[in-house]
């Protein structure tokens, strides 16, 4: 490759593996990093005043929960610093109002606080702790202070029948944004997805409802909706295109084209500790392998759509074909859909209210 | 979406603001994405600080663009005015409250 690519728009910087919540469909990896691994105060400054010479407008703190990190007031007033946008991507616990006051006072922009269900039972379940009063509690002082927050709910088979709760606790929280998120499967969602995978009945009903609250929401809440992709007929623009929009730095320092990447076997990534982020950007074998169109196989290389799905997804491709190169199985142009289709008729041969498989597989909380 | 009171007050709101002054090229900032400015824009949104009224607002920009036909100009920051409305990047203080209070 010649020209050097676009600038990235937005750093994903997970601080911490490290979580109170053990959802079973949280994004990180199966192989979660240590504590006595993660990057310093010090190296994250410099990492985010790079990220923002190297053209990142917003960085968003996630995890984990950022909140396990004691330095997180500082890591927001070094971005601010920097010139960063700041998002704070966080279940809510442990908080309390002085330190919520603090991460305010140091220039947090905005809050995406997570539910795991409307109701305590089903998000308890969920989360595999008691969390949901907390994340209520939370939400109060939240909508006491200036703030824009976004609440963000992942759904998914067993909580989806409950949209309308959810869209309740969003009216009454002050929120200007709502997120209504399918799990996407990679991480402990891929271990747990016969259990997560909506039957067809339930996306068509969350769909509708979903846009007629849209519609009535319009000038007060804004509404975003991701939809589950195995049932879509074309694979997500993942990440916007590999290497082109977003990066993601693990909690040691890893730097990756996005959440999942590690999965993909025999890529190489390198860290922040030894080279500068806009060199890793731009040249590491990582973020080169799959940018542009030349990695592309048919039926994506002829494909007029290929500009706007860049392929799908590097990850779930690997996952569920064994080649990260391959076009992405969500694909109705893929050799390989039949795969996904017999993974949805699996989900829709039991009811929605029903076990796929006999329990679940909690995410543990690394030391 | 209806036209915004001429004496109300816009304001920017919470979790959207410009980058700073010395970052080029100038965006908006909102939750979760950014909105690449140009000139025009940067002069209204830069107004729009919670002290000055739709009016005033308009009136500016007639003056900075002077050569511009002034009521199309009126349309487009009005237009303008209620696209950021809708994208929940602007809330409208109402005309009469807090005169004289100087937006921070």
């Amino acid at each position: 490759m010649t020209a050097a690519p676009p600038s990235p728009l937005a750093l994903i910087a997970e601080l911490t593996h490290r979580c109170p919540l053990r959802c079973v469909y949280c994004s990180n990896p199966l192989e979660l990093e240590h504590r006595a691994d993660e990057l310093s105060t010090d190296v994250w400054s410099r990492v985010l005043r790079e990220a923002a010479e190297a053209g990142v407008l917003q960085v968003d703190f996630t995890g984990g929960e950022p909140l396990a990190r004691p330095d997180l007031v500082d890591l927001v007033r070094q971005a601010r610093v920097a010139g960063l946008y700041v998002s704070l991507i966080t279940s809510g616990i442990p908080l309390d109002q002085g330190r919520l006051d603090r991460l305010l006072e140091a220039g947090l922009d905005h809050i995406q606080l997570s539910f795991q269900g409307a109701g305590r039972d089903t998000a308890d379940k969920i989360a595999g702790t008691r969390a949901h009063a907390q994340k209520l509690q939370v939400l109060g002082w939240i909508k006491e202070r200036r703030v824009a927050l976004t609440l963000n709910f992942v759904i998914h088979r067993r909580n989806m029948d409950d949209l309308e709760q959810m869209l309740a606790l969003g009216e009454s929280s002050g929120a200007r944004r709502m997120e209504f998120a399918n799990v996407q499967y990679y991480g402990w969602a891929f271990a747990n997805r016969e259990n997560l995978l909506p039957t067809r009945e339930q996306f068509r009903r969350s769909v509708d409802l979903l846009h007629r609250a849209k519609e009535r929401l319009s000038g007060k809440i804004q509404l975003e909706f991701v939809v589950p992709d195995y049932y879509a007929r074309y694979p997500k623009a993942c990440m916007g295109g590999w290497g082109s929009k977003l990066m993601l730095i693990t909690p040691q320092g890893q730097v990756l084209p996005c959440h999942a990447a590690q999965v993909i076997p025999g890529l190489r990534f390198e860290n922040v500790a030894t080279r500068g982020l806009r060199e890793i950007w731009e040249t590491s074998e990582a973020f080169q392998k799959f940018r542009g169109e030349e990695w592309m196989p048919e039926p994506c290389k002829s494909c007029d759509r290929r500009w706007q799905d860049f392929g799908g997804c590097r990850c779930q491709a690997f996952l569920l074909t064994g080649d990260a190169a391959a076009t992405d199985p969500i694909c109705e142009l893929s050799p390989e859909r039949s795969k996904i289709d017999a993974i949805l008729a699996a989900a829709n041969g039991v009811p929605a209210g029903s076990l796929v498989k006999p329990g679940w597989l909690y995410r543990r909380n690394p030391s | 979406m209806a036209r915004p009171e001429p004496n109300s007050r816009p304001c920017l709101a919470p979790g959207c603001r410009l980058n700073e002054s010395t970052q080029q090229p100038r965006v908006l900032h909102l939750p979760e994405r950014a909105l690449r400015l140009n000139g025009p824009s940067f002069e209204i949104l830069s107004r729009c600080d919670g002290a000055r009224t739709v009016q005033e607002i308009v009136s500016e920009l007639q003056t900075l663009y002077s050569k511009a036909d002034p009521h199309r100009l009126e349309e487009d920051v009005l237009a303008y005015l209620v696209q950021l409305q809708d994208q929940q990047a602007l809330d409208f203080l109402p005309g009469d409250a807090g005169r004289g209070k100087e937006a921070e």
